[in-house]
């Protein structure tokens, strides 16, 4: 392969070679490549601006420290509670609890919006208490929730409570969504209804799953803090409210910025699944 | 084309439908009766909203006339059967699944031999140009190859009986014209009984022996012509050589005439 190829490769696998650039389509590809360093510039440099002002604005003395705390502050809390192990169990048990609520939620869902597609006269019926339960606000719940099931299973019953409808309401769509000929194609070989669902209307509905798995993730983590808050003896929730009773600012942003991270890394392995999975659905192009 | 036996392929007698909405009661059909021969190539045409799909799922077993019988080889129709294949307008591939996947839907749904299906699959994407896109998704395709595809998938089956739902009009024009040549050089060379419905009155005398031209809702079966090109001799023009045949623009001519498409909307 010519050095010219390579080049070509590494630039963005066009298949012209290097040779054949016009020197007009090389200023374009060098703009493009400046603006997006320049974009990534100014979001690191926004993440730093805002480290130096929370360090320094209290110090300062601009806002009460005891309100704020401090980066460096909050870095050596982190730094002590990752030593120690307890940082890893309050996360290990909010992680497990959001993945278990939001697989439950995710599969109850699924069940529900599954029972609806194959009964649209039970749809009917079903349809307004659906809708009403999705516009409760959850979270009014959970006092509820803590009465009734105690203090863990609550936790996985509000993470589940906050993402089912929403679910069964994406997925029910996604359902009808399905093209009805692809519908009276399976039928005109005979299919079941068993088979339609199987073979039509659930690998149709990927695509909805997947958007569903996404809005799910992120609905999961709220109920599990929300639920944390009100009844638990570990975990990130427990953490945020137990550090503010003691007014441990450091605690309870060390908790927050833990969250920040596992929401956004649940957040990157939905989306892997997504572009992986899609791809290999065959999604049009 | 003679009959080969006294049954007709297709007997449609008397057919009536009316569907019910909480707004209105609709007459879709009123009083169609039709006989289709074995072997023959019958073409329905007419303005859209006449009913002529629908008399066509009901061929296929998937809805029941309101008044009336069908009968396929001399059996009346309650439910779809293998025996009948139905193409639609858009491919209807499922993207997740591979040519050769979606070509074999049938006969896993229908619960056949598949090792045999298989076989039968493959020749099948190899004789329609398809067979290196056999392992491919739908979205590699083009529209006219995927239509071939759908093709594949109803014929894999082997009915006897095929009805074709405006199987082109999702085409570009080019496309179109190549494909209905394709399509009707294999349907003639498997002596497939045909039933095309098409809002296409040149597609209709290019590809049929007959076209039935319906009126407007409620659908009834206003005329129908024996189409036959003398001036191209014996042997029967393909599609697009009959488009080019002088008889051609005389039937368009007239079937237009009766369609009074100018009337609509």
């Amino acid at each position: 392969m010519s050095t010219e190829a390579i080049a070509s490769k590494a630039v963005g696998d066009r298949p012209e070679t290097a040779a054949a650039r016009s020197p007009a389509y090389e200023s374009y590809l060098r703009s493009l490549r400046r603006r997006a360093l320049s974009i990534q510039a100014w979001q690191v440099g926004l993440v730093v601006a805002f480290l130096i002002l929370w360090e320094v604005a209290p110090r300062a003395g601009w806002i009460n420290p005891m309100l704020t705390s401090y980066p460096s502050a909050v870095a050596r809390t982190f730094m002590a509670m990752l030593r120690d192990g307890t940082l890893v169990l309050h996360t290990w048990v909010t992680l497990s609890e959001t993945v278990g609520g939001f697989t439950g939620g995710m599969l109850l869902g699924l069940a529900i919006a599954v029972a609806l597609w194959w009964s649209p006269y039970l749809y009917k019926v079903l349809d307004p208490f659906i809708v009403v339960l999705n516009a409760i606000p959850k979270i009014a719940l959970v006092p509820i929730f803590y009465i009734w099931l105690g203090d863990v299973a609550s936790i996985y019953a509000m993470a589940i409570a906050i993402s089912v409808f929403v679910t069964v309401l994406m997925l029910y769509t996604g359902f009808q969504a399905i093209d009805p000929d692809k519908i009276k194609l399976a039928r005109l070989f005979g299919g079941t209804r068993r088979q339609i669902l199987y073979k039509i209307v659930l690998p149709g509905s990927v695509p909805t799953i997947i958007s569903a798995l996404k809005v799910n993730v992120g609905l999961a983590l709220v109920g599990v803090v929300v639920g944390e808050f009100q009844a638990a003896k570990a975990g990130l929730g427990y953490l945020i409210t137990y550090g503010s009773q003691i007014f441990q600012m450091n605690l309870v942003m060390t908790a927050i910025v833990v969250l920040a991270v596992i929401s956004s890394l649940l957040f990157v392995i939905i989306q892997a699944v997504e572009a992986t999975v899609l791809k290999r659905h065959g999604a049009p192009r | 084309m003679q009959p080969s036996t006294a049954i007709p392929a297709v007997a449609i007698r008397d057919v009536t439908l009316n569907y019910f909405t909480p707004e209105r009661e609709t007459l879709a059909l009123s009083n169609v009766s039709l006989d289709v021969a074995k072997g023959e190539f019958v073409a329905i045409v007419g303005s859209s909203g006449c009913g002529k799909s629908t008399l066509l799922t009901m061929v296929s077993g998937l809805l029941m006339p309101s008044r009336g019988s069908i009968e396929v080889d001399g059996i009346a129709v309650t439910a779809p059967s293998p025996r009948v294949g139905y193409m639609f307008q858009k491919d209807t591939l499922l993207d997740w699944r591979t040519i050769l996947d979606n070509v074999l839907i049938g006969a896993e749904l229908l619960g056949l031999d598949m090792a045999r299906a298989r076989k039968r699959a493959e020749a099948l994407l190899a004789r329609y140009g398809l067979g290196e896109f056999m392992h491919s998704l739908p979205n590699q395709l083009s529209g006219g190859m995927r239509q071939r595809a759908a093709l594949a998938r109803t014929l894999c089956c082997e009915p006897d009986l095929l009805l074709l739902d405006e199987p082109f009009s999702a085409l570009d024009y080019q496309t179109r014209l190549a494909l209905s040549d394709e399509i009707a050089a294999i349907l003639s060379a498997e002596s497939k009984t045909v039933v095309l419905v098409t809002h296409d009155i040149g597609e209709a005398i290019s590809m049929a022996d007959r076209v039935i031209v319906m009126s407007r809702r409620p659908g009834r079966i206003k005329s129908e012509h024996k189409i036959s090109f003398p001036s191209f001799g014996d042997k029967r023009p393909t599609p697009f050589e009959a488009r080019k045949c002088s008889e051609f623009s005389v039937y368009f001519q007239t079937i237009w005439d009766e369609l009074d498409l100018h009337e609509v909307h």
